[in-house]
């Protein structure tokens, strides 16, 4: 008697066989057909043609048979909609049957039928449950919210569900609270700007209440939420976290993330020197550790996840080294991960054991693995200098071993050491030289031969040496090629006497007989540079490296903020955050929110403020305060409209009345998402009717022009004003101004042409692309000669490092680094023009003081005047 | 997890494949999910005691209707198996065969009580002939030792297993001889997280049958001891194409208990061809393909300890292989938690009754690695 009889019919005729079971008057034969049914379904049988007698089966008292009559129709009332309209009455009646379990049951399959025309039968039961006197059928229903709102969200703004949504999270039931803000937060992740989760101090001590009643799940959800949220003070932070800390003793490790999470994010806002800080740190440790005993699987999200914790604030594990040694049944994937964070905790009181160990993993049987630990040595001598001779001493051992991989990879890691710490550990050379034939793979070959040709002068055989790689020159891969010609030049350089046919061949390996673009053209730079200006030639081969630094392979701080925001969730085991979809939406639009709301508050008062004096003037005019009335609104549309666009100036008046024959011409320039666009507002003061309205740039230092005519729809009637957005290119022809921003315009009606010239903020020039990256940067600025530099002083800005970064950012002036030198934050910022001229900029930030210093480095010095300014705009508004 | 409704068609046998949408879900919450959901299904006195493919076939309703109850919309919602047990009767013999007479169904047609309640996990009007109340406490020693014998890394992962069968709503607590150990704990929900806090007592409303009360960790090295050593003695003599193999295992600290069930096991190099060994006890196994070595031991007898002896021969002509092979050891001594762990007393409040009490200790090996 069991179910898998249902799975073994395969006869031809079966539906109809089915149907006359369907339509039997036995509710047994009835109940046994509709299993088959539901197991042909499962295995993706077509059963469709069924609807109609499934449905009939519909008005039963039997639990399990409704049940499974709704499966069927979750399944198939897509394909069927105009049929699935005969079930909504069963579904409005079972929303009010006396049974909790049914009228719950009823809601849920309402909100996976996803048919249009149905949704909408479905809103009257959906309010009643909603409000039901039973949580089980509340929690149930609020669920369906978010069904619903993903089918279709205007119906649901429009039904209110979402304020009713918010009151349950006041409920009485932790369930029900618990589900809310499931429903609410996925709601939510698809619209960003809804404000959905605007939580209070009030509505934090209801989730903490519910948060200690709840179920593992609906803890997690409660969990979620909070770290969205921004608790006023130190001391909100605090309470919360003490309220928090219980779930990290949860079984549960999803709970246990989460509650990690929320604490990772309040405790930037506590001080250091609090007790409770320490407190926390130690109770962070236990948690994490245990997470490490669950499946491989789980283990592997939890140490990505302790990868980013221990980034952050490496104090928590300090003295957890041990729990991550590596097991040697340990899946590979948690293997190498382990390795890692090893590395990240080395320091030098932990040094020696983490060596032992290293070396221990050397000897290994995946080679993988060996690899990274031998890597992982060198990462260690880089990191911990003062363990670096151990380090390399643990390295020599290893090449001792004579295992070709193990040997290697230990060369390219060498080469790193060197790198760090020139002229330190050159005596090792001699051993390395040893292994050169041994050496069959392309980076250890490129090491290898690096090492030669930047020592060249010790190596008392470096010709011979490069010689014999150079036999088989065409066989090697690039990289190695690309090394070898470098390292031969470096030779002649330092040798120059003997070497001159060594060097002529490979220029000619490179150049002639290569079809490698890369390699024939570092050959030929080479070539040019020995042959024009042999000094010049040695300046640039051998300049000194900059030191590496461990920092490289350590994410980028901003980033590591973010992601730490993310713990628990698959940005944080990629280590990404969430790039595609709706995730980056929300971050982008929020910013802009933010920007939004000063950029429309801004343009309302420039807006009335000019709209007033006329309103004054004229005060028999009645169409006037309406006219005001109307601009108020457009003006807020049209701050509304700068999503994500950078700071936008009030308008200001550019073209007075009384110059232009009644017409009064105000604006201001806007940059959002890519176009720059001049936004006008035309008044006719005159009392006549103006028409064809056209518009014309002279020549300008950007080649700023229109992008397309002005359009003016209608003709202008007396007192009436029009708002109107010019799109503007910058590909008109150039001339450089003086200002450089200033900008002559030329605007004609049917009256007459009127002239008249305004100075546009630079920043609306600032493109989306102007971040810079850190290596970049660097290079850049060094590279800049010290008479670019202009230093200016903004004064009275007292904003943090973050705000302004985050001001700045929204206007394309990108971080690139921060760092805080003797309690002076100091951002690394770059920005680049519309016609390629790259600007970098030192912004200095005091805490308590409010001028900040900003240096700024450009290779066209004359627009530092004019970034400033607009630095100085942005700050400030 | 999605909307799909038809999710009995995507598990396999053991595990769950959710047609997952991993967008910005959180990660950590689905793969605890997917590892709690097999739970119910198979775990001893739930539904099915195995999870197999035939059984998920024959009782393909009970499993729908039981994942139903588990998640909606993908939240997931009820995990613990005494509120789906009330929602959705397991299936038995008999309870199939008196729905077929009758025509009822393992839907129970009311909501349980404990799903709302402050105490979830526990249902109303449980009645037992016999109350009885039984803990396991479980350890798994997971160690790594070195060469010489020194310990590396050694860490103690217990639990207390319950399986309380009480009449009424009883209010347990417990409390241990030696609490301090405990200082890296998870409890189940049922446990008074304050009481802990303040007198390192466990308080709780028990759920009816079997749970899992606490799990620990123990990881200060001090307090780890090393029931088990293994004296080890391999050598690849590098021209030869004959090596010597030689390992004794032996009690170490044990506190007088017996180490039973112990298994040796070893991935040899890829250069042993096979392996010629004499056990003084027991059975041994080498498989030639995979390389792997396995010695079904036994008990340990302090007297007479058990060794390994014999030759291997090598892939002639080969170098000395590069790795050396890491011993992995099983073993178990019943009334005994190694972390010395002890349950000082069980009382009971609430009910009139007195019930049987019972505690039981076992220590088992982890992962138990020796390097050689």
């Amino acid at each position: 008697m069991t179910d898998s009889k249902y799975f073994t019919t395969t006869k031809k005729g079966e539906i109809f066989e089915l149907k006359a079971e369907l339509n039997s008057d036995k509710k047994e034969k009835k109940k046994e057909a509709v299993k088959k049914v539901i197991a042909s379904m499962t295995v993706g049988k077509d059963v469709s043609a069924l609807f109609p007698d499934v449905v009939n089966c519909m008005q039963t008292d039997n639990l399990e048979l409704k049940k499974l009559v709704y499966l069927y129709l979750m399944n198939y009332a897509k394909s069927q909609p105009d049929m699935a309209i005969m079930a909504v009455n069963t579904f409005v009646k079972d929303c009010e049957d006396p049974n909790p379990l049914i009228r719950a049951l009823a809601v849920r399959t309402m909100g996976c039928i996803r048919v249009d025309k149905i949704t909408e039968y479905l809103c009257e039961p959906l309010r009643k449950c909603l409000k039901d006197e039973d949580p089980y059928v509340r929690k149930t229903a609020a669920v369906c919210v978010a069904k619903l709102h993903d089918i279709n969200a205007q119906l649901v703004e429009d039904q209110g569900f979402l304020d009713t949504l918010k009151d349950l999270i006041s409920d009485s039931n932790p369930m029900v609270v618990a589900n809310a803000v499931a429903a609410l937060s996925e709601i939510a992740e698809s619209h960003p700007s809804s404000n959905l989760l605007d939580l209070n101090p009030q509505s934090i001590n209801k989730l903490l209440t519910a948060l200690n009643e709840c179920t593992e799940w609906g803890q997690i959800f409660i969990l979620d939420c909070l770290a969205n949220y921004t608790p006023k003070d130190d001391r909100e932070a605090q309470s919360i976290c003490e309220r928090v800390t219980p779930r990290l003793s949860h079984a549960n490790s999803a709970v246990v993330l989460s509650a990690v999470k929320v604490l990772m994010k309040f405790m930037e806002m506590l001080s250091k020197d609090l007790d409770y800080y320490g407190t926390l740190l130690k109770k962070l440790a236990p948690p994490l550790v245990t997470l490490l005993s669950a499946e491989p699987e789980l283990q592997y999200v939890a140490l990505r996840n302790i990868n980013l914790i221990v980034q952050k604030r490496p104090e928590i594990l300090k003295h957890e080294m041990k729990v991550f040694f590596v097991k040697y049944n340990d899946p590979i994937y948690v293997k190498l991960e382990k390795l890692d964070i090893m590395i990240r905790l080395a320091s030098q009181a932990n040094i020696a054991q983490v060596l032992a160990e290293l070396k221990e993993y050397a000897t290994e049987v995946d080679v993988d693995f060996v690899r990274k630990a031998v890597r992982a040595i060198g990462r260690c001598a880089i990191k911990v200098e003062q363990s670096a001779e151990r380090c390399v001493s643990t390295l020599l051992d290893l090449i001792q071993t004579k295992v070709n991989y193990v040997v290697q990879e230990a060369i390219v890691v060498i080469k790193d050491i060197f790198r760090k710490y020139p002229n330190k550990y050159e005596s090792v050379i001699a051993t390395l030289c040893e292994n050169l034939d041994s050496l069959d793979e392309p980076e250890a070959r490129a090491a290898m031969i690096w090492i030669v040709g930047e020592y060249a002068e010790r190596i008392d055989n470096a010709d011979e040496l490069l010689e014999s790689f150079l036999e088989g020159f065409h066989d090697e891969s690039t990289q190695v090629q690309l090394q070898l010609l470098t390292a031969i030049v470096k030779l002649f350089l330092k040798k120059p006497t003997e070497t001159q046919e060594l060097v002529q061949q490979v220029l000619s390996l490179a150049t002639q007989d290569s079809d490698n673009p890369d390699l024939r053209d570092r050959g030929y730079i080479y070539w040019r540079l020995l042959s024009t200006d042999p000094v010049a030639a040695k300046e640039v081969v051998l300049a000194e490296k900059p030191l590496i630094s461990e920092e490289t392979d350590l994410i980028e701080p901003t980033l590591l903020d973010e992601l730490i925001c993310y713990i628990g969730t698959l940005a944080s085991v990629y280590h990404k955050p969430p790039m595609s979809g709706p995730p980056l939406a929300t971050s982008s639009v929020q910013m802009g929110a933010v920007d939004l709301l000063g950029g429309g508050l801004d343009s309302l008062i420039g807006g009335t403020n000019f709209v007033a004096p006329p309103t004054a003037a004229v005060p028999a005019n009645l169409g006037a305060p309406i006219g005001s009335g109307l601009n108020d609104l457009f003006d807020l549309t049209s701050g509304v409209g700068t999503l994500s666009g950078s700071y936008v100036a009030p308008k200001a008046v550019w073209l007075p009345a009384m110059k232009a024959k009644g017409l009064e011409i105000s604006g201001t320039f806007t940059r959002q998402v890519g176009s720059i666009s001049m936004d006008l507002q035309l008044t006719n003061k005159a009392l006549q009717v103006m028409t064809d309205f056209a518009i014309q740039f002279n020549r300008n230092s950007f080649g700023l022009a229109p992008a397309a005519p002005l359009q003016v729809h209608a003709p202008l009637s007396p007192n009436q004003t029009v708002e109107i957005s010019l799109p503007l290119s910058t590909v008109g022809s150039v001339m450089k101004m003086e200002p450089l921003n200033n900008l002559q315009v030329a605007v004609k009606n049917n009256i007459d042409v009127f002239y008249f010239s305004t100075l546009y903020p630079l920043h609306i020039l600032f493109v989306e692309d102007g971040k810079m990256d850190r290596q970049m940067f660097l290079a850049t600025w060094k590279d800049i000669p010290n008479e670019n530099e202009a230093q200016f002083q903004i004064r009275d800005c007292p904003l943090n490092a973050e705000a302004a970064s985050s001001k700045l950012q929204s206007s394309n002036i990108f971080t690139v680094a921060k760092r805080n030198v003797e309690g002076q934050d100091m951002l690394y910022q770059s920005l680049k023009l519309t016609n390629g001229i790259w600007v970098l900029a030192e912004l200095r930030i005091q805490p308590g003081n409010p001028s900040c210093t900003l240096s700024l480095k450009c290779r066209a010095p004359e627009v530092s005047q004019h970034v400033y300014q607009a630095y100085e705009t942005i700050l400030k508004n | 997890m999605s909307r799909t409704t038809s999710l009995p068609k995507r598990i396999k046998i053991h595990f769950m494949f959710f047609p997952a949408i991993l967008s910005d879900s959180t990660t950590v919450l689905e793969f605890q999910f997917s590892c709690s959901i097999p739970a119910p299904l198979h775990s001893e006195n739930d539904y099915f005691g195995v999870c197999s493919e035939p059984v998920i076939k024959d009782n393909v309703v009970v499993v729908y209707e039981v994942l139903e109850e588990m998640l909606d919309n993908g939240f997931p919602l009820a995990t613990e198996s005494n509120i789906l047990k009330e929602l959705i009767k397991p299936p038995t013999i008999l309870r199939t065969v008196v729905n077929t007479i009758t025509g009822s169904t393992n839907v129970g047609d009311q909501l349980p009580t404990g799903q709302l309640s402050v105490v979830p996990w526990r249902r109303t009007g449980v009645k037992y002939t016999n109350n009885e109340a039984y803990f396991d406490v479980i350890e798994e020693i997971d160690a790594i030792i070195d060469k010489s014998g020194s310990t590396i890394t050694a860490e103690i992962q217990g639990v207390i297993d319950a399986c309380v069968k009480l009449t009424g709503m009883p209010d347990l607590t417990l409390s241990f001889m030696n609490p301090r150990l405990l200082d890296d704990v998870s409890f189940h929900p049922c446990v008074r997280f304050k009481r802990w806090e303040s007198e390192r007592i466990l308080s709780f409303i028990p759920p009816d049958g079997n749970f899992r009360l606490l799990s620990y960790h123990v990881s200060a090295q001090n307090l780890v001891a090393i029931p088990v050593y293994v004296k080890h003695n391999i050598s690849f003599r590098d021209s030869s194409s004959l090596g010597r193999f030689e390992i004794t295992v032996g009690p170490k600290q044990t506190m007088g208990k017996t180490i039973e069930g112990v298994t040796v096991t070893s991935q040899m190099p890829k250069g042993v061809l096979n392996m010629n060994l004499t056990p003084s006890q027991g059975t041994h196994t080498f498989d030639p393909v995979t390389k792997m070595l396995s010695w079904d031991v036994g008990k340990i007898n302090p007297q007479k300890l058990p060794s390994l002896k014999g030759t291997m021969s090598l892939q002639a002509g080969a170098s000395k292989p590069d790795e050396n092979p890491t011993i992995n050891l099983q073993f178990k001594i019943q009334q005994l938690a190694i972390s010395g762990l002890k349950v000082n007393r069980l009382d009971m409040y609430g009910e009139k009754y007195k019930p049987f009490k019972g505690i039981k200790y076992m220590t088992k090996a982890g992962k138990f690695q020796v390097r050689t």
